[in-house]
Formats: C-alpha cells, sequence, structure tokens
C-alpha cells in the first residue's frame, strides 16, 4: 500500500510540474490541482497508513494499548481540500477572464505588464 | 501566561469585514466605518503591544486543549510588534483607499477584502503552529487575490495570474514540507517542533525539510531567484492596494522565515551560508532592476526586492547583532514601503503619469507635497538621522564582527543602489525643469475631487512619515525593542516553557 502510494505522489508531483511548465493557462490549473493533490496523499502518507484501527478508546481501558490510526493528518488534508478548492475555483474564473481580456491561452504573450510606462 | 484577549487583533478585523458586508452598496459607511475601525483596532494592537511588553509572553489555547496537542495562539514581543506595525499601515490604507479607491470598486467590496487580509496578517503574525500558519497564509493570498484583481484591468489580470500562480506553487510546497515535518516527529506546535527536530538523527532530512521551508516562504518574501512575481505585478492594482501589499505581504514571509529558522531549524553552516548567498544576490539583481526602470511604481516593486536582501542578509550571519539590524530594518521597511507607494499614488493624482521621465517641476510647483514625500524617500535610502540608516549601521557592524566582508561589501552596494535610484528619481521628478504632460480622459486629478477625499489621501502619508520620523530620530526606542527581539529569537527556550508550560512533559 505504501510503495503504491509513494509511487502515485512522485507521479502527481512530477504531472504537476510538467503541466505548470507549459505554455498553456488551462494545463497551468491542472497543474496546480494536481500538485495540491499530490501534496495532500503526502500527508497522508507521512501520517502513518494503519488499517481498520479507529483511534477509538475501549471503555474498560483508560489509554491507548496498540498502535492505531492517526486521525491528524486527516483534519489536515480535510482543511487543505478546502482551502484549495476555494483558491483553485478563484483561479479557473481567473483564468477565464485573463482568457477574455487577453484573448489568448499562451502564458508567453501576458507580458501586458511589462510594458506599463505611465 | 494564559490570556484569551490575544486573539482579539484577530477577531475584531473579522468583526469589522463582516460588519462592512452589511453595508455593501452603501460605499460612505463602510469608508467611515473602515477608518473608524481601523483606529480601534490600532488601540487595541498598542494594548496588546504594551501588555507584552510588561507582563512577556501571552499565549493562548484554542478550545482549552493544551499545548502541543490543541491550536496555540502565541503573542510574543516580535509578534505584537509586528501585529501594531499591520495595524498603523493597516490605518493608514484604510485612510488612502477612502479617498482614492473609486466608488465601482469599493461596491464590489474592497473594504471587508481589505479587513480580511488584516485579519490573515495578524493570525499569522499571533499563531503558534505551524498548519494554522498555513491556514492563515491561505487567507492572506486569497484575499490579495482578489485585492489585485478587483477591477478587472488587463494589466491587472495579467499581474494576477503571475502572482496568482507562483503563490499557490509556494503553498503547496509549504503544505509537502509540513506534510514532511508531520512525517518526522508528529507534531505541528512549533514549539513542540523547536524541541523535538533537535533530537531527530536523519540530519539529512530535517535540512530537505528546511529548504522547502525557505523555497515555500522564499516565494512569498520575493529573495532571489524566485522574486519574479513581484515586478510583474505590484504595480497593476490601485495605490492603496499596492500600498499594503508592499508593506505586509512580502515581510510576513520574512517573519516566517525569522520564526522558523530561528525556533525550529537552527542554521547550520550550510544553511547560513545559503541566506547570506542568497541576501547578497537578492539585493544585487533587485538594485539593478530597479535601475532600469523608468516607471515609479515598478522602481520601488523592484527595491522591496533589494531591501528584503538586507533582512535575509541579517538572518543569515545568525547572530544576535545582525538580528538587531534585520529587525530594526523590517520595522523601518513595513512603514516606509507602505508610505512609498501611497506616494506614488498621490503623484499619480497630482500629475496623472507615474513616468518619471515625463514627470518634472514637482519641487517647484507643489513644495509642501515634496517635503512631505521627501521623508519615505530619504529614509529609504537611510540619510543619518532617518529611519534606514541606524539599520544599516546594525547589519554592518554585525557583519563586520562576525566577518563577511563580502556581504558588507553587498549591503553597501545594495544601499548605494538604492541611493542612485532615489537620486535619480528626486533629479527628474523633483527638480527637473516642467514638462507639460497632457491631461489625461478618464483620470480625476487631485483637485478635481472633493477636499475630504483629498485629505483622506494626505492624511496617511503625514501619518506614515511621522512614524517614520519616530523610528528616525528615537531610534533608541527602536534599538531596545530591536534588541529584546532578537535576544527572545536567540533563545527560544522563553518561547517554548511560555507554550509547554515550564513542566517537561512525561510521555
Amino acid at each position: 500500500m505504501e510503495i503504491l502510494l509513494i509511487i502515485i505522489i512522485g507521479l502527481l508531483y512530477a504531472a504537476g510540474i510538467y503541466m505548470m511548465l507549459r505554455r498553456s493557462m488551462v494545463k497551468l490549473i491542472i497543474g496546480l490541482i494536481l500538485l495540491g493533490n499530490g501534496a495532500n496523499m503526502l500527508i497522508f502518507l507521512l501520517g502513518r497508513i494503519v488499517k481498520g484501527k479507529p483511534p477509538i478508546i475501549e471503555s474498560t481501558a483508560k489509554m491507548f494499548t496498540e498502535i492505531y490510526a492517526d486521525p491528524i493528518p486527516q483534519a489536515l488534508i480535510l482543511t487543505a481540500i478546502v482551502i484549495s478548492f476555494g483558491l483553485q475555483s478563484f483561479a479557473i474564473i481567473l483564468v477565464k477572464r485573463a482568457y477574455k481580456v487577453a484573448k489568448t491561452d499562451d502564458l508567453d504573450e501576458l507580458n501586458t505588464t511589462d510594458e506599463i510606462y505611465e | 501566561m494564559n490570556n484569551p484577549y490575544i486573539v482579539l487583533p484577530i477577531i475584531f478585523q473579522l468583526f469589522t469585514a463582516i460588519l462592512l458586508m452589511f453595508f455593501w452598496l452603501n460605499v460612505n459607511a463602510q469608508r467611515l466605518i473602515s477608518g473608524i475601525f481601523s483606529l480601534i483596532s490600532l488601540g487595541i494592537s498598542i494594548w496588546l503591544f504594551s501588555e507584552i511588553w510588561q507582563n512577556g509572553i501571552l499565549i493562548s489555547q484554542a478550545g482549552g486543549w493544551q499545548a502541543p496537542f490543541g491550536i496555540t495562539f502565541v503573542a510574543d514581543v516580535f509578534s505584537a510588534t509586528m501585529v501594531l506595525l499591520t495595524s498603523i499601515a493597516g490605518f493608514a490604507v484604510a485612510i488612502f483607499s477612502a479617498g482614492s479607491i473609486r466608488n465601482a470598486r469599493l461596491k464590489f467590496g474592497y473594504f471587508p477584502i481589505l479587513h480580511f487580509l488584516l485579519m490573515g496578517l495578524n493570525g499569522a503574525f499571533l499563531t503558534g503552529d505551524i498548519f494554522n500558519l498555513y491556514v492563515w497564509f491561505e487567507i492572506i493570498i486569497i484575499a490579495s487575490f482578489v485585492l489585485i484583481t478587483l477591477g478587472g484591468e488587463k494589466s491587472q489580470i495579467e499581474g494576477a495570474i503571475k502572482y496568482v500562480t507562483l503563490n499557490l506553487l509556494a503553498s503547496a510546497i509549504f503544505l509537502t514540507a509540513i506534510a514532511i515535518l508531520y512525517g518526522l516527529v508528529g507534531s505541528l506546535n512549533m514549539a513542540d517542533l523547536s524541541i523535538q527536530i533537535a533530537e531527530v538523527e536523519n540530519r539529512g532530512l530535517v535540512n530537505v525539510t528546511a529548504i522547502l521551508f525557505l523555497i515555500g516562504f522564499g516565494i512569498k518574501s520575493a529573495i532571489f531567484p524566485l522574486y519574479f512575481w513581484l515586478p510583474a505585478s505590484y504595480h497593476t492594482p490601485p495605490p492603496a492596494i499596492s500600498a499594503i501589499f508592499a508593506g505586509l505581504l512580502t515581510k510576513v514571509g520574512v517573519y516566517a522565515l525569522l520564526r522558523i529558522f530561528t525556533l525550529i531549524f537552527i542554521p547550520d553552516e550550510f544553511l547560513s551560508n545559503l541566506l547570506i548567498g542568497l541576501a547578497a544576490l537578492t539585493i544585487l539583481s533587485g538594485g539593478l532592476g530597479a535601475l532600469l526602470q523608468v516607471n515609479m511604481r515598478k522602481m520601488f516593486s523592484y527595491l522591496i526586492i533589494c531591501h528584503i536582501g538586507f533582512l535575509i542578509a541579517g538572518l543569515g550571519m545568525y547572530t544576535e547583532l545582525a538580528l538587531v539590524g534585520a529587525l530594526f530594518y523590517l520595522i523601518h521597511d513595513i512603514i516606509v514601503k507602505t508610505n512609498l507607494f501611497l506616494v506614488a499614488g498621490l503623484i499619480f493624482k497630482l500629475k496623472g503619469t507615474l513616468n518619471i521621465e515625463k514627470l518634472g517641476g514637482f519641487y517647484r510647483q507643489f513644495p509642501k507635497f515634496s517635503l512631505l514625500m521627501a521623508i519615505p524617500l530619504f529614509s529609504l535610502v537611510g540619510i543619518p538621522p532617518l529611519s534606514g540608516f541606524w539599520a544599516k549601521l546594525y547589519l554592518i557592524q554585525a557583519g563586520y564582527l562576525s566577518g563577511q566582508y563580502v556581504l558588507i561589501g553587498f549591503i553597501l552596494l545594495g544601499s548605494f543602489i538604492t541611493l542612485w535610484v532615489i537620486a535619480k528619481l528626486w533629479a527628474e521628478v523633483f527638480w527637473k525643469p516642467d514638462v507639460s504632460i497632457p491631461k489625461k480622459i478618464g483620470v480625476k486629478y487631485f483637485y478635481e475631487i472633493k477636499p475630504l477625499k483629498r485629505w483622506a489621501m494626505v492624511l496617511p502619508v503625514i501619518l506614515l512619515g511621522i512614524t517614520s520620523l519616530y523610528i528616525g530620530f528615537f531610534a533608541e526606542h527602536i534599538i531596545v525593542l530591536s534588541k529584546h527581539i532578537s535576544a527572545d529569537l536567540m533563545n527560544p527556550q522563553n518561547y517554548i516553557d511560555a507554550v509547554l508550560g515550564a513542566k517537561p512533559l512525561t510521555p
């Protein structure tokens, strides 16, 4: 399971960075989304994966006696997913606006900002 | 000591932002509320600062969960100073916005977003939890995304694409670093991390994490190879917005670097040399970039980068004296950079252009304004006894004592380039004989707007000018403050004890 996750995370990061290095704005957004997902999976993996051991203390015991699944990484991932959802939806709208005003999908042609002398 | 009221600067900005939303279309009410509530929030920050100056570090455990299990808010002198500076800059910008931002922009929720941004900044300065810091950073960037695109001009949208991309990338790297950190030690509390990271045996992995944090925060604070988004975007939004960005957004990255690299990752020789090298190149590239610009705001954008280099240099040398210099510079820089962009906004309103080759005769035409504008410009250069001088003095002294002669060379070169740039600007804009600039259609000139709004644009510049003069002429106060913070940063034991309680945690 860990090996599989490691490969998936590596692929997500690689694909994300590859897509960000393209010149198209749409691919840029896809790259950012993939990168964000890779980071979330990494938190999940590094929180140690434990199968079928929810962090619930038995009513007879006072504390944990064996290994249990850490709930914090999942809380972190949930937070990160919600945040990245908001940011990505903003970025998608921004790209749409940029396409409308600049009439191009090519990032290399977005150089109006370098030509402001006023 | 426990004190739940230290989150008041955050809560109050949140309250203000929500209150402003109820006056969505009533822009005059928004102007008034934003101004008054920013003043109250300035009062709250002064209270917080004096409280901490007298009583030492105050903490607040969210939900009563003890550290390191819950989210902790920590207010030490460093945090309180940053919150105070945020409130000063926030107040100045709120007043300036009331005079300069058009109704069309205000009707799309400019003021609520501005206060959300200030809330995020206060949160980032006060939190003691690294994941919580990430969340505050996200609040800051989403608010800044909205501010930078508000109005939707072509240049704004294009600048925003670059700004948004690089900031999202920085967040992803920051999150990756947090993931590795959590995997290493299983904690997120910064005080707890400080103890636990020191005990990790796999130093290689610790250094990799440190570098990831350096890249993440480096993008946000615009250090050498990662700064390209800044000059591409900071000159596109209205002047009030670029002023708050210039004053605070890069500095929050520097704050995070100072915090992380003094508390969690103590720079070893490699990291220290890396920081010094980056600082030198940041100074050089920012300075050389500024020399080439003719647009005043672009020139100032490059100067931001140049001066971020001074701060990183102070961190890189990592002695108490060097941190005193860096902290003094940080305090001076927030006030001066905010003021500079407001001044640029004022010049645009008076003349209708920011091209320094077209401008001219400013001194003859507006002698009082020129005097007012001279304060931030010459403070930035650091002509003694103005505020920039003292900080550089400490940085150079620290460099001399730790034998970093090359770095001293770069700092002097950076100061010299700043002097050159500002002298060029002064000669072109203020002294050169006036060239008549054709009136632009669509620009509302300064003398065409109502007197109240005119005052709203001049008052913040005066306020920040007086603050800079205070930092310059009463430098001994700021030096005492910087020394206190620097001693705190170099000996984080007080911080750790305050957060975790004096008793060590038994497993």
